[in-house]
């Protein structure tokens, strides 16, 4: 099925019928089945990639089958129902969390419209409040006195295989980007509803493969893309050549699994593979090249991302256990992230609970250019990218020509997870301001911890869902919109792997003429290094201004 | 059905109080025994819940950071909304206990042609909703003064501020209509705002139907079908000191009141309106952002899970670390045979 | 992670909130109100019921007559004449504010305004 043009998909979306637009459905939600066709659902998990992840957990990912999600026959285990309400007794009896937002909700609807997919399809099980009552009507069905007594009019309803066809359908349009709990008046969050209903989907073997494949590759060969250590290196040092083209320096200070370094560097993979990833990661090297970090990267630890976080915590823990085990095998002191979203969801909020015991002799991250002790790391002992990089331009170290990136006029996308699982609002912004002339917020209801979704996280960026991505991309594109008319903004940065992999598709279809860097790209463009040559295009090799012609 | 249902069945439980005040040791049912069941019921229920939600420990550290982290010593940490210390989470759960804080935020979003989202402010909710619990509380407190004897001065000053407009005999409790207020407005916003209505359960109309009706008979009784005060708080002492009697007249709506209370008291723990509790235990609010600084332990973390090991890793693929210059733990067998399987096998292509 | 240092004090808390009244009375219902009831006189310008009830709109009711309305008639019943009045009227039977009013408004926690125009009956100051 094509995809609509943004002209269509325009007028869909701002005049169609829906309840974003005014109108009401004639059924109640409970009544409405869940139709899947071509276009709005993900692939499922193919059956070797289930074997492979049921091998380390058994019974955690299901039967491993081939499925047609169209079909009405999911190849279930007889007893699904079961699995599936045991499962929800487990959950709720280990995550305080799942029992509170299961039963505090009062509806009030003030979640309804600050879901990006609600905005962008209209659809009422895409309001936050009733995603959540998918999973709330079968735990009343099952765990409560109200709902076994009233049933329907108590809002319970059995679990049925229509009931499963909704979870799959609305679990995997939700980003768990988390804005709707920033305004939830008993901060019931909707990601954690969603990763306990995907872990349910999962018991019973109900999975998608953009998020199961990624995550199998992260295992085994150490990042998403299924890269093996020589090609990893390999695309890196491609990388380097790069480099050399745009500034004349041949960096020397790039290593792999080197013992006795000082820092462990640990990237998004996607960064040393695609673009706009690469010049991300371009800006890193000239930057760590630059203060002279004794750092290496992994091959063995070479994702960041964590694709396990979309699936279950147990493989969450599985994958994120190699960045602890990495850093004491090599012998470094601390870990420096790179710019990805999720992947500090993890690590700022489940890394040292999950796998602290892995951590012996990782010191308090100290920054061996300005002795900046990174107290709020003690425990973790990992400093996000901009953290550090904020640091070193407060305290004067960084040999800054700002002018260079005065072809670009920046805005600056708070991407979920730093926003609103972590908190890191200021410092990519104090880099901005350092490092480009040209830097404008977009308005204060999207951006920092109102920020919206790219529309494509947690595993949603697959090309089968395009339109529903492109709608649930809206928002976020809305706002660009509105600095792209006001301020001329022509490039969108952002702290976040998947980021640059979705705003580019989004800004490609919404906004064209703004395309998406990451902040680390746009402090390597500026930085004067010793004995570079002068430089006539950026990191790209567009023309720096002034040098055209 | 889901407005009308609820609707019937508050006018029912008026009905069944009605007819059972009036009749043949009705009023012991009604005044006595009754609200003596759904007193305890509710603390006993009440608990059990909280209990049952203290059980499930909390694993990870997940609050919801909705302002800039403390980080560096010169970037200005949110310390209300992002707190990073226990007093911090104090200040943050206070403000939304007491102040709604997150609903304080609330906007309204409305879809135009272009497409063009346009983000309004949106207050209301938390207005209404902030009226409606403080009036509640006032008139809780309030009615201390029928409970307690010699009545304590400050429910006595909150009574005298209640009613400061003095207007009227008795003199009009400002709560009481507020409450009214408060209440209508959030039906009415369920009923005409589509996204609320489509939402709604029975059971978000019941307890408004309920709280209406208390709060319908206690007006009626102070101010239009009057009941002998003395007499009621003769009843409401012996209850609250284990002596209960009935004496003189009190007059059957007194008992309706009663009743609805009870059924609000017996419906509460089995209900929503259980987020009083819960709005305490929320792990999104009540963490502090410390999760880098101070570890977080999980009870049930499983320490068997370890991550694919760098030993496996380097098995399959020694050969081409090697031939790619990597470093590497062991070397490659002289015979340069294929290396082991890894201990977990790859995933066919 | 159990909280349990918190949440057991917090319940505490909350069930000393709603027994308040039980703890504070300690099972003494406190003295009853028995107000001082005339001598001398058995009849009243409504029937009991209807006093222990409704007497403040009566009152209030005559005030507006007797100071808005300028309605000075007096209310006859069963041929006995009564001034629209709390001094003259309710107060020639009812002598003692203290004894009288005070015991039940006390009891209940009432405080009418009566007070704020006029003179308090010395026997309280």
């Amino acid at each position: 099925m094509a995809d609509p043009k943004p002209d269509v998909l325009g007028v869909s979306v701002a005049r169609d019928p829906s309840l974003m637009t005014g109108a009401v459905p004639s059924k109640e939600w409970m009544d409405v089945p869940a139709v899947f066709k071509p276009g709005n659902y993900c692939y499922p998990g193919k059956k070797s990639i289930v074997e492979y992840h049921s091998k380390n957990f058994p019974g955690l990912f299901g039967e491993p089958r081939e499925w047609e999600v169209e079909s009405d026959d999911w190849k279930l285990p007889d007893n699904w129902k079961e699995i599936i309400i045991n499962g929800i007794k487990e959950r709720l009896d280990k995550f305080r969390s799942f029992k509170i937002f299961m039963d505090c909700c009062v509806r009030c609807g003030a979640c309804a419209d600050k879901c990006h997919f609600f905005l962008g399809t209209g659809d009422p099980k895409n309001m936050p409040v009733l995603r959540a009552e998918l999973l709330r009507s079968v735990y009343r069905n099952e765990f409560t006195k109200a709902g076994k007594i009233l049933g329907r009019i108590a809002g319970a309803r059995p679990m049925t295989f229509g009931v499963l066809k909704e979870w799959f359908m609305y679990y995997y349009q939700c980003t768990e980007c988390r804005r709707c709990s920033v305004f939830c008046p008993y901060g019931i969050d909707t990601a954690e509803v969603t990763m306990m209903a995907r872990e349910l989907l999962h018991l019973v073997g109900v999975n998608t493969n953009w998020i199961l494949e990624p995550a199998a590759n992260s295992n085994r060969t150490g990042n998403h893309l299924g890269l093996q250590p020589h090609t990893f290196k390999d695309n890196a040092e491609f990388l380097l050549d790069d480099i050399e083209e745009a500034t004349g320096l041949k960096l020397n200070s790039l290593t792999f699994n080197r013992k006795g370094a000082e820092v462990l560097f640990i990237i998004p993979s996607a960064d040393v593979f695609a673009e706009p990833g690469i010049f991300t990661f371009m800006g890193y090297l000239l930057l760590f090249d630059h203060i002279g970090l004794d750092y290496t990267i992994s091959t063995y630890a070479s994702e960041g991302g964590n694709f396990g976080s979309f699936t279950n915590n147990e493989l969450m823990k599985k994958l994120n256990g190699k960045m602890y085990a990495e850093a004491e095998r090599l012998g470094v002191k601390w870990i420096l992230g790179g710019e990805c979203g999720h992947m500090w969801r993890v690590v700022h909020q489940y890394m040292d609970t999950m796998n602290g015991e892995l951590q012996r002799s990782l010191e308090m991250p100290v920054s061996p250019i300005t002795g900046t002790r990174f107290e709020n790391a003690a425990a973790s002992k990992m400093v996000h990218v901009s953290e550090f990089t904020a640091d070193l331009i407060k305290h004067g170290k960084l040999k800054i020509d700002k002018s260079r990136n005065d072809h670009r006029v920046v805005t600056f996308h708070d991407s979920c997870n730093p926003a609103r699982g972590m908190g890191m609002l200021d410092e990519p912004r104090y880099i901005l301001e350092n490092v480009c002339n040209n830097f404008y917020d977009m308005p204060e209801n999207c951006i920092r911890e109102n920020t919206f979704c790219c529309g494509s996280g947690t595993g949603l960026n697959t090309g089968e869902i395009m339109e529903l991505r492109m709608r649930g991309g809206l928002p976020r594109a809305n706002a660009v919109k509105y600095v792209e008319d006001r301020h001329g903004v022509n490039m969108l940065s952002c702290v976040c792997a998947i980021d640059r992999a979705t705003l580019l598709a989004l800004m490609e279809y919404w906004n064209p003429n703004v395309g998406v860097c990451g902040v680390s790209e746009l402090v390597g463009n500026a930085l004067i290094m010793d004995g570079e040559k002068e430089r006539e295009t950026d990191l790209r090799f567009d023309p720096l201004p002034g040098t055209e012609g | 059905m889901r407005i009308l249902y609820p609707f019937l069945a508050v006018l029912a439980l008026v009905l069944i109080s009605f007819v059972g005040a009036k009749m043949p040791g009705g009023q012991s049912l009604f005044g006595v025994v009754i609200p003596y069941l759904a007193f305890f019921a509710f603390i006993i229920f009440f608990i059990k819940k909280i209990i049952y939600w203290a059980k499930s420990p909390v694993p990870f550290r997940i609050p919801t950071t909705s302002g800039q982290e403390k980080s560096l010593p010169w970037i200005k940490q949110n310390k209300t909304d992002c707190p990073s210390s226990t007093g911090g989470v104090i200040g943050r759960m206070f403000l939304e206990v007491f102040l709604f804080r997150s609903l304080f935020k609330n906007t309204k979003t409305d879809v135009e042609d272009g497409p063009k989202l346009v983000y309004g402010s949106s207050k209301y909710l938390w207005l209404f909703g902030l009226l409606f619990h403080y009036s509640f509380l006032v008139i809780f407190l309030r009615h201390w003064r029928l409970f307690t004897n010699p009545v304590p001065s400050f429910v006595t000053k909150l009574e005298l501020a209640d009613g400061l407009l003095q207007v009227g005999v008795p003199v009009l409790y400002q709560s009481d209509i507020i409450l009214l207020l408060a209440l209508t407005f959030l039906f009415l916003r369920r009923v005409i705002r589509p996204q609320l209505r489509y939402i709604s359960l029975a059971s978000d109309y019941f307890p408004l139907f309920l709280i209406m009706g208390i709060g319908i008979t206690g007006i009626l009784m102070r101010y239009f079908i009057r009941v002998d005060i003395v007499s009621v708080k003769e009843l409401a002492m012996g209850l609250a000191t284990f002596k209960p009697v009935i004496k003189g007249d009190i007059g059957v709506l007194f008992f309706i009141h009663l009743f609805l209370v009870s059924c609000l008291m017996v419906y509460f723990p089995f209900s929503k309106l259980m987020h009083m509790g819960g709005v305490f235990l929320s792990p999104t609010r009540n963490l502090a952002n410390n999760n880098r600084m101070v570890r977080h332990i999980n009870p049930w973390n499983d320490t068997s899970i370890k991550p694919h090991s760098y030993a496996g890793y380097e098995d399959e693929f020694r050969e081409f670390m090697v031939n790619a210059g990597l470093p590497v733990e062991k070397e490659l067998p002289p015979a340069a045979e294929e290396p082991p399987a890894a201990e977990e096998d790859k995933p066919a292509e | 992670m159990y909280d349990k240092g918190k949440i057991i004090p917090g319940i505490i808390v909350f069930v000393c909130l709603l027994i308040f009244p039980i703890l504070y009375n300690s099972g003494s219902a406190g003295v009853l109100p028995n107000p001082e009831k005339p001598k001398d006189q058995k009849e009243c310008v409504k029937d009991k019921q209807y006093m222990r009830t409704t007497h403040m709109q009566l009152i209030n009711d005559w005030r507006d007559e007797v100071l808005r309305e300028g309605n000075r008639e007096k209310v006859v019943v069963q041929g006995k004449k009564y001034d629209k009045s709390l001094m003259n009227g309710c107060m020639t039977c009812h002598t003692n504010k203290k004894k009288f009013c005070d015991e039940c408004h006390v009891y209940a926690s009432v405080y009418p305004y009566c007070w704020d125009c006029h003179f308090v009956p010395k026997e309280t100051i």
